[in-house]
């Protein structure tokens, strides 16, 4: 029903869950931040993308961000990217790079 | 007004599905609770019922159907027994969780192996915390009567929970005995329409269930389920006297015999307690203060109403159909000594292991209890709190 949350926010105490173990509203995995999964993160050569959109077409979360009908130079959504690596095995340009988390971070690509 | 009529178990069971009526049914059938499901596919075939009937390959499809489309927003109805109920088991569990009002009748019958498929209830006490409503009858009347509060009392709102309703494998389900059948609307009026609550195919009020639930909220989802059961235990009281001003046959928690005065009681469940009672009364002749404890509620327990019930008793036996391997118990007599101990009562108990794969239970066996208790009483205890009765040694 509508006055029921979308999101239960991670302090919610037991008394307040619905009963069954159930969210109360569908369509609501885009508030859950899958990031905390991610071992590897996607870097992309935007100088080498060809914007086929393969990339965007075969993401399983939605992850790759398109404008425009154009992929190259756009962010990557790394709140539901869960660093799976398909973008880049599916790139026709080998332009996707699986890197660490860690020199992800160290070049400022977080998540 | 009803009528008296012969009939076995499983038929009495199949008639009261006819007359609740049920949107769906999905069963595989399974000795000795088949006739049951036999019967009522008949009558599904004969048009006697509106419901729809699903044939599935196994117990754990037939469970998971009942609970799909319980959530889907029908009323539900399954029978099973031993194996059956035992490859339903994390389906079980499932249906707690889900709370979906599924009631699953259990002509209880022992686990394999070896292969056997007469009575015991291991099948049923081994499933006791999946989170389902156990009701335990001991006849054919019992069985009935049960099935139909069962509906009522796991569809209430605050219970939302699924209910089991016991009766023993062949001695009750294929034993023929004079019972009173209601009226179809009066059953059909008593246990009313269905209370849909959430019903999945409602699309406009989409939601999620049985979603990945990790230690962030399992926890708390647990704690919630776990505040269900003392409405349950209420609802269990609430429609049984329903039921009695309705139909004249009064249901509660327990089943007290001869109880109030007495000295040496044993506790029990199932048909057995058919046969205690007789015992009972038999000693009480001999003006000996026997008394029987039976109980109908196993799940939720009545942790204090069982602790009162046996307050004044001297000594307590307790009637175990199933071994709680390991355990060093039956399955029923740890529940009674948490009971008592919670109560703060010390008094001399016994553990009986009885009756395992359809072992008969004569009444020369309960008037031996009785003569064993007797001297428990008096010794103020045993050395000996865990026997096996009829048991070649």
């Amino acid at each position: 029903m509508s006055d029921e949350p979308r999101v239960y926010p991670p302090d919610t105490g037991w008394k307040d869950l619905a009963p069954g173990g159930i969210v109360p509203q569908a369509g609501n995995a885009e508030c859950y931040s899958v990031a905390g999964w991610r071992l590897v993160h996607p870097v992309r050569d935007n100088e080498a993308c060809i914007d086929c959109l393969f990339c965007w077409l075969y993401c399983p979360d939605s992850a790759i961000l398109q404008e425009g009908g154009s992929v190259k130079g756009k962010p990557i959504d790394m709140v539901h990217c869960k660093g799976c690596g398909v973008c880049a095995a599916v790139c026709p340009k080998e332009c996707i790079k699986m890197v660490p988390e860690s020199e992800a971070a160290e070049q400022g690509q977080t998540g | 007004m009803g009528k008296l009529i012969p009939m076995e178990g499983n038929q009495a069971v199949a008639e009261a599905m006819r007359q609740i009526n049920p949107d769906v049914v999905a069963a595989y059938p399974i000795t000795p609770s088949t006739e049951a499901v036999q019967i009522f596919a008949r009558f599904v075939a004969d048009g006697l019922v509106d419901t729809n009937y699903v044939a599935v390959e196994s117990e754990h499809s037939a469970m998971s159907a009942c609970i799909a489309a319980s959530l889907a927003g029908a009323r539900v109805m399954n029978v099973t027994a031993a194996q059956g109920l035992a490859l339903m088991w994390e389906m079980l569990y499932i249906a707690a969780s889900m709370r979906t009002p599924v009631v699953l009748s259990v002509a209880n019958r022992a686990l394999s192996g070896n292969i056997n498929i007469h009575c015991d209830h291991s099948d049923a006490m081994g499933a006791r915390d999946a989170g389902w409503i156990q009701l335990w009858g001991e006849n054919v009347q019992e069985a009935y009567d049960n099935l139909i509060q069962a509906v009522v009392i796991g569809e209430r709102r605050d219970v939302r929970l699924p209910v089991m309703n016991n009766y023993d494998g062949f001695l009750v389900s294929h034993s023929y005995e004079l019972m009173e059948l209601e009226e179809d609307a009066a059953v059909r009026e008593f246990v009313g329409e269905p209370v849909y609550v959430r019903p999945m195919l409602d699309v406009s009020n989409p939601y999620t269930v049985g979603a990945l639930d990790l230690w962030d909220f399992y926890h708390e989802h647990k704690r919630g389920q776990w505040e269900a059961y003392g409405p349950a235990k209420q609802a269990v009281v609430e429609v049984g006297q329903a039921f009695g001003e309705r139909f004249g046959r009064y249901y509660g928690l327990l089943d007290p015999y001869y109880l109030d005065d007495a000295d040496l009681v044993i506790v029990a469940l199932g048909s057995t307690a058919g046969t205690i009672k007789d015992v009972v009364e038999q000693r009480r002749e001999r003006g000996e203060k026997a008394g029987l404890l039976k109980i109908r509620c196993f799940r939720p327990f009545p942790l204090e109403e069982v602790a009162d019930a046996l307050s004044s008793a001297k000594a307590v036996a307790v009637m175990d159909r199933a071994a709680g391997f390991g355990s060093g118990w039956g399955t029923v007599y740890p529940e009674i000594l948490t009971a008592l101990y919670h109560k703060g009562l010390v008094l001399p108990t016994v553990d009986y292991i009885y009756g395992l794969g359809g072992r008969m239970i004569l009444p020369e066996e309960i008037h031996q209890v009785y003569d064993e208790l007797a001297q428990v009483a008096a010794a103020g205890g045993t050395a000996e709190p865990l026997r096996w009765l009829g048991v070649r040694v």
